[in-house]
């Protein structure tokens, strides 16, 4: 076992984190959000220059080669910035599907596109009577002369809005829960029948609701195995909790050195709040739960390349427990450290705050988690 | 990174494993998977046997009969052990006046104690707590006087683990009481508990069991060969003990056995119509637990590796705070999961029943012990620093406050 970065890890997140303080400030930022798109174009085009967002493509598609440690460092860097570019939905996210489940031509085409920075895209699978359930699929593709006719609506799809193409899941066999007959497609985000409904959400990145009414997609667009696609749905799911655990663990080290910092500064009853016990050791509990928190999203990280399916899908459980109990207390102990100021709009640690209710749900949240978990006590 | 283990560590557990399960005394295991703590008899013999194997020296090098270990194989071991479950190491002999004697003792202490140490030929206790010197250990009063060649030692110690059991115990004295600090006029030396002037007296614990003790220093006697490191340089050798004490502290090996042991219970009790192991409110409990000692796991493993990686001599991890608080808090939810599973049994005291049995009945007799443990570790978030103090710790050493 060996914790520590490695040397050319170092360099990346040095690399990244000058990037972040030139470009990234809480001013910054909101400059980026109020852009039409809701995020910079600038920035993705910085990130694609620095090679970020090829970061876990092979070299023969532009990328950087690298696994799912270097997503969580940069993810862990993005957190601390609040970033919110999609990189999630296009790298991590739809970059995994095409990786795990893509044809070598799929792959040439759309990994090397999002590399060089012209291709974002969105992972749009949840519906709304869905909830966490990844079987729960009542889109429907059926099969026509010129390939397949997609029917059904998708709920709060990540960067939608701003995606040139989407992945879409649809089932095409079986019935609402099965667990076969899921097959993943490749859907122009303009094409006919495609209606796209944006809005904000409450960390201030953008969502979507899809609805595709006859959208005809070709052959050549279905991903991976007609009918086989939650194994792929799976590990896309199984990397973003990877990558989220990472931006999970950044924003609490954010939150906690804000805190560190109002308790220097924040003077009540002619002292530094810092120099209370009752602050200390509030602020000593998060610091704690931070690194409980951080050795989970390791967990989660290590769990990317577990070829056991059920190791996997037990340790990325545990994970993802671990992971939103730590950032909800971290997070509302920021805020309760701040006291008023922390209930601010103006003021970045209420950012953080929503960001973490965010990361905490996506993908299934602590509850659904340890439904699960519990299942498996024997 | 590379956040898996190797297969040498993998291959290394796999032999300690093999090895407790084939020599661990059955009695042994029974009695503690049970829920009983071990018997002086029980640790004695056990530890003999490690010994013999090479295995008792766990953190000393390998010239004084140590495993020479990565801190990450200690770890292993330590887990493997607890959840056998078998008796712990005695930490008073290994933990600590072991290493602290391979780093400031004399050759001739060395040669005199070590082995014996290592073979419970003697069986250690620690003098360092007093009535007025809890927490704040340096505020410690027992006296030393030199006198020719002894120390006359006058004063009180209390908490003092097994003292009623030991041979030797380690004890911080003040030598010399006009020092500028409190820290410097403190000494380490080593009291062989049959000297004349020592009274032992019990503190029994709210578990009824008798651990801990008062113990009072009358003008003893103590030869200045007994003196550890140098006269008034004893709180160097207490940091280093302390920082020794911390690295095994989170002892998540006891709280999965404690774990292990609810869902047994949890098997044969009814709760609601159905086996408790059945209801969905225990299981999450579980799943809870299990959650919260893997992420101390890794923080454990990132500790050690970190540990090693600074080849065994960085300064004291902060993160070490961590396992002493996680870890003790875990252990102590384990042991308050085993008192809710045996319900209304965990509150009689059965021992007269269970002996007057001609049959065993398991479930009874870890039912009533469940509670013993439940009790007795109070103490986890007491000892080694309380928590509190782990919290003082880490407001300087991570916050800078």
């Amino acid at each position: 076992m060996d914790f520590q970065p490695s040397d050319d890890q170092r360099l990346l997140i040095e690399s990244v984190e000058r990037m972040l303080a030139d470009n990234y400030s809480f001013a910054q930022r909101k400059t980026y959000i109020a852009e039409p798109a809701g995020h910079s174009e600038a920035m993705w085009s910085r990130f694609a220059e620095q090679g970020l967002l090829g970061l876990p493509f092979a070299e023969e598609y532009g990328g950087y080669g690298g696994g799912a440690q270097e997503v969580m460092l940069v993810m862990q860097a993005f957190g601390r910035a609040l970033v919110v570019e999609p990189f999630l939905a296009t790298v991590v996210l739809a970059g995994t599907a095409i990786r795990t489940a893509g044809s070598a031509e799929q792959k040439q085409a759309l990994l090397t596109a999002i590399a060089e920075g012209s291709l974002k895209m969105a992972f749009a699978h949840g519906e709304r009577q869905a909830r966490y359930d990844l079987t729960d699929v009542v889109t429907v593709a059926k099969k026509n002369a010129g390939g397949w006719v997609l029917d059904g609506s998708k709920t709060v799809v990540q960067h939608g809005e701003a995606a040139d193409k989407l992945i879409v899941s649809a089932r095409t066999s079986g019935e609402r829960h099965d667990s076969d007959g899921i097959t993943l497609f490749i859907v122009d985000a303009n094409a006919q029948g495609v209606a796209r409904r944006g809005y904000a959400t409450r960390d201030e990145t953008r969502g979507a609701d899809i609805s595709l009414s006859n959208v005809q997609v070709s052959e050549a667009d279905v991903l991976g195995t007609v009918g086989g696609g939650l194994a792929t749905v799976q590990a896309v799911v199984d990397a973003g909790i990877a990558a989220t655990s990472g931006e999970m663990v950044g924003a609490m080290e954010a939150m906690n050195a804000m805190t560190l910092e109002y308790s220097k500064t924040r003077v009540q009853f002619g002292a530094p709040i810092g120099t209370y016990q009752v602050v200390q050791h509030r602020m000593s509990d998060m610091f704690m739960t931070q690194e409980q928190g951080r050795s989970m999203a390791m967990l989660a990280t290590m769990m990317i390349d577990e070829e056991d399916p059920a190791r996997r899908a037990y340790n990325m459980a545990m994970a993802k427990v671990g992971v939103g109990q730590a950032g909800r207390y971290v997070a509302q102990s920021a805020v309760q450290m701040h006291g008023g100021i922390g209930m601010t709009e103006e003021y970045a640690v209420g950012h953080y705050f929503r960001r973490a209710m965010v990361i905490e749900r996506l993908f299934g949240d602590p509850a659904y988690y340890l439904q699960r978990l519990a299942e498996t006590v024997v | 990174m590379d956040l898996r283990f190797t297969p040498e560590e993998v291959a290394f557990r796999e032999e300690v494993r093999a090895f407790i399960r084939d020599n661990l005394p059955a009695d042994i295991r029974d009695w503690m998977k049970l829920g009983h703590a071990p018997r002086k008899e029980d640790i004695v013999r056990w530890q003999r046997i490690l010994n013999a194997k090479g295995w008792a020296g766990l953190s000393w090098p390998k010239e004084w009969g140590g495993t020479g270990w990565t801190a990450i194989q200690k770890m292993i071991f330590l887990e493997e052990n607890q959840v056998a479950p078998a008796p712990e190491l005695s930490s008073f002999n290994i933990t600590m006046i072991g290493p602290v004697l391979i780093q400031f003792g004399t050759e001739a202490q060395k040669k005199r104690f070590l082995p014996r140490a290592a073979n419970i030929d003697d069986w250690w206790c620690q003098g360092f707590s007093e009535p007025g010197a809890g927490s704040d250990l340096a505020s410690l009063k027992t006296a030393a006087k030199r006198e020719g060649d002894f120390y006359i030692v006058n004063g009180q110690k209390i908490w003092t683990s097994t003292a009623h059991m030991a041979d030797w115990c380690f004890v911080l004295v003040r030598t010399d009481p006009n020092a500028r600090k409190r820290q410097e006029g403190i000494s380490f030396i080593l009291v062989d508990m049959k000297t004349p002037g020592i009274t032992v007296r019990p503190i029994i614990s709210i578990d009824g069991s008798h651990h801990l003790n008062e113990v009072f220093f009358d003008d003893v006697k103590v030869p200045v060969e007994n003196l550890v490191h140098q006269e008034n340089k004893g709180w160097d050798v207490a940091k280093f003990l302390l920082g020794n004490e911390r690295t095994g502290i989170a002892r998540l090996g006891k709280s999965r056995e404690r774990v292990n042991a609810s869902i047994d219970m949890a098997r044969q009790v009814n709760a609601n119509g159905r086996p408790l192991i059945a209801d969905p409110a225990f299981r999450q409990r579980v799943a809870q637990l299990n959650v919260d000692m893997k992420a101390l796991e890794i923080t454990q493993y990132r500790v050690v590796s970190a540990y090693d990686q600074a080849g065994g001599s960085g300064k004291p991890d902060p993160l070490s705070s961590v396992l002493k608080v996680k870890g003790t808090e875990l252990l102590q939810a384990t042991t308050e999961l085993a008192i809710d599973v045996a319900g209304p049994m965990a509150t009689p005291i059965w021992a007269q029943e269970l002996e007057a049995l001609n049959e065993p009945d398991d479930l009874l007799e870890a039912s009533s012990a469940s509670v013993g443990s439940y009790l007795f570790l109070r103490a986890a978030s007491i000892y080694g620093g309380t928590n509190e103090i782990q919290k003082n710790i880490l407001t300087k050493a991570v916050l800078g406050l």
